[in-house]
């Protein structure tokens, strides 16, 4: 009888070519938004990783309580020691320092005069040693825009935009103006040897990147830090894996109540991404639900066409001694072959768009100028192991759902009045 | 019932709703069909002889009355105990063929056999057989489409012949066909009931189909008001 069915399905076109073409367009899409939405939010959230959140992050008690105001004078002490010992504990996990600072830039004139100045936000990341992964991090090498990377104590990059809005040269001296961990004013000379362009508003307005040695220097924190950065060994965010993480340090020093204890963070608890990393695990839930109650919807009017012009053949089969509840079962068993077939070329479609989309990409950076929130610029997809699979769910439930629907009418209809429609 | 009856139809009434009334197609029928008989119903249009045609396949329920179908009363029957009865014992022909157009001869002829649950060794030899009875064993692999309507009539009989069911019941099968096509498969079911002893009931109002007929029960106004037997 199966065997009878699928003959049934591939002679007869009309029977199967136009639920064939919707379950595949569903899946396609289906598939495509998933990877689509998943890429966005994942990169978005790995852009905020690599910038300034990590995956966790080790901070001091008293500046979790005003993390906003970047205060270096809440920072982290003798950060060597506990360097050492988060790598002995968690050595899976790679660890960084970061010190996340303000401050005015200052362009002088030939007589050393003010010729322009701004406020900026500072990053210092250890930029000289290649080991720690930093410039690769933070794709310095991609978003330079002129000059070079830094290379000596002393050198720094400066926003494009930054730098344009203030004047500065490539080899200019500049003159940062701030304040130290201890309170006190530092007011230290750097010559720029570069500047950058992320694409993101926030940071293109007034950055400055350096080596953490030279902010050391210049904030007298040395052996110190505001941020140790951590990121586990999965290249995007793994919520999971942090807060475990995250509940292994803070149990070791739940019972410092010190201000200036060690504290870990996941990165959900930061910039308001714990809302974007569950809609980034509702999303595929999402998605699927949406597209089961379109497609359910498209497929069960196809059905009800298909079921019109079968009533002859339904009538044939009840007038031969087939029982309702089996023409019924054969009717799911079509659906279900033709929801499989159709899933399996939309995955193929969706994923191959995907791939493609993943490797291009698509340009926004354009769109992106006035955001404020870190995004990346191009938007890409993401292929997970759950876009090889995703599709299945719309594709089958739908059909078989639509197809359940349509046939209703099977059963509300007298024999009688079915085999009549056969003999009209 | 005696032994050989094996259709026994008793004050058998069918009224269908129409606007607020109901109209009445049969009207206290009384009727008995015994076994290897090739008899017919024959009227006008709308003298009842489609509806009683249903009952008695089981396809529609009496209004009152009772019709025994091999022992069974309608009334008894489930719906699926029906199915099961037309599935092993009932054959239907249809004036307008109703083969399924994608499937090939073979297959259409097969169909019936797949709900029996035949092995595929005994639907094929069934199978060929139906079509050598009909002569149709040169056209297996063909199409509906690529067939001559007398051609798709002999496929529908084949069909309804191949489980080798007690009775075929045919509602004006040659209502679509031409002289020589209506005589050439009237004279395969005659052969048919002849050889295999195969009850046939006819619903027509076709001469042709008539002079074949060895009985002819005349239905006017949803009652029987002649039953003659014919002897040829």
């Amino acid at each position: 009888m199966i065997k009878f069915i699928i003959k049934g399905l591939l002679r007869d076109k009309h029977r199967s070519r136009l639920p064939l073409i919707v379950v595949a367009i569903g899946v396609m899409l289906t598939v495509l938004m998933t990877t689509w939405i998943t890429g966005v939010l994942g990169d978005s959230i790995n852009l905020n990783a690599k910038l300034s959140t990590g995956h966790v992050k080790v901070i001091t008690k008293a500046y979790r309580e005003s993390m906003d105001q970047i205060p270096v004078d809440l920072s982290l002490t003798g950060t060597k020691a506990l360097i050492t010992e988060l790598k002995k504990d968690y050595p899976s996990a790679s660890w960084v320092e970061r010190i996340q600072f303000g401050g005015l830039l200052d362009l002088p004139d030939e007589n050393g005069e003010t010729k322009s100045q701004g406020p900026f936000a500072g990053i210092a990341v250890d930029l000289f040693n290649p080991s720690s992964g930093e410039a690769e991090r933070l794709n310095l090498n991609r978003i330079l825009v002129n000059g070079r990377l830094p290379s000596a104590s002393g050198e720094i990059l400066v926003s494009h935009s930054f730098a344009e809005k203030l004047g500065i040269s490539i080899n200019d001296r500049v003159t940062f103006i701030g304040t130290t961990m201890y309170g006190g004013m530092t007011i230290v000379n750097f010559t720029v040897a570069g500047t950058i362009r992320y694409g993101i508003t926030a940071l293109d307005r007034g950055s400055v990147i350096m080596d953490i040695s030279d902010a050391r220097n210049a904030l007298e924190m040395e052996d110190a830090c505001n941020e140790i950065l951590g990121f586990t060994d999965v290249e995007y965010y793994d919520d999971s894996k942090a807060s475990e993480l995250m509940e292994s340090f803070n149990d070791s020093y739940a019972s410092d109540n010190d201000q200036f204890a060690p504290v870990m963070i996941r990165l959900r608890d930061q910039n308001d991404l714990g809302g974007l990393i569950d809609m980034m695990s509702g999303v595929v839930g999402i998605v699927s639900f949406v597209f089961i109650l379109v497609l359910s919807v498209v497929l069960w009017n196809a059905g009800l066409i298909g079921g019109l012009r079968r009533y002859g053949e339904v009538g044939l089969r009840l007038a031969m001694g087939e029982e309702k509840g089996h023409i019924y079962r054969s009717m799911i068993a079509e659906s279900l072959a033709i929801g499989t077939a159709g899933s399996v070329i939309g995955i193929a479609l969706g994923l191959s768009l995907s791939y493609l989309l993943q490797q291009k990409g698509l340009d926004f950076s354009s769109a992106m100028q006035n955001a404020t929130m870190l995004m990346p610029g191009v938007f890409r997809t993401r292929i997970t192991p759950e876009a090889w699979y995703i599709g299945f769910i719309p594709g089958i439930i739908a059909t078989v759902l639509g197809t359940m629907l349509a046939g209703i009418g099977i059963y509300k209809r007298q024999t009688a009045r079915l085999f009549k429609e056969l003999q009209s | 019932m005696k032994n050989t009856e094996i259709i026994s139809v008793n004050s058998l009434t069918k009224r269908f709703p129409m606007g607020l009334g109901e109209f009445t197609a049969l009207n206290g029928i009384d009727l008995t069909i015994t076994k290897g008989e090739f008899s017919g119903v024959v009227g006008p249009s709308g003298s009842g002889k489609t509806t009683l045609l249903n009952i008695i396949g089981l396809l529609d329920n009496p209004t009152d009355g009772d019709a025994v179908i091999l022992g069974s009363s309608s009334r008894a029957l489930s719906v699926r105990e029906a199915a099961i009865l037309r599935r092993k014992h009932l054959g239907f022909i249809f004036q307008t063929y109703n083969l399924l157009p994608v499937y090939t001869v073979f297959e259409n002829a097969e169909f019936p056999l797949l709900l029996l649950k035949m092995t595929a060794g005994e639907r094929k030899r069934a199978v060929l057989d139906a079509l050598e009875w009909v002569g149709l064993s040169d056209k297996v692999g063909s199409k509906p489409a690529q067939l001559s309507g007398g051609e798709c009539q002999r496929v529908a009989i084949a069909r309804a012949m191949v489980k080798r069911p007690e009775i075929v019941l045919a509602d004006e099968p040659t209502a679509n066909l031409d002289a020589e096509n209506s005589h050439h498969i009237l004279r395969t079911m005659l052969k048919l009931n002849e050889d295999l002893k195969t009850t046939f009931l006819f619903a027509t109002h076709d001469d042709k189909v008539i002079s074949y007929l060895k009985r002819k029960i005349t239905l006017i106004d949803g009652k029987v008001s002649r039953d003659e037997t014919i002897i040829r």
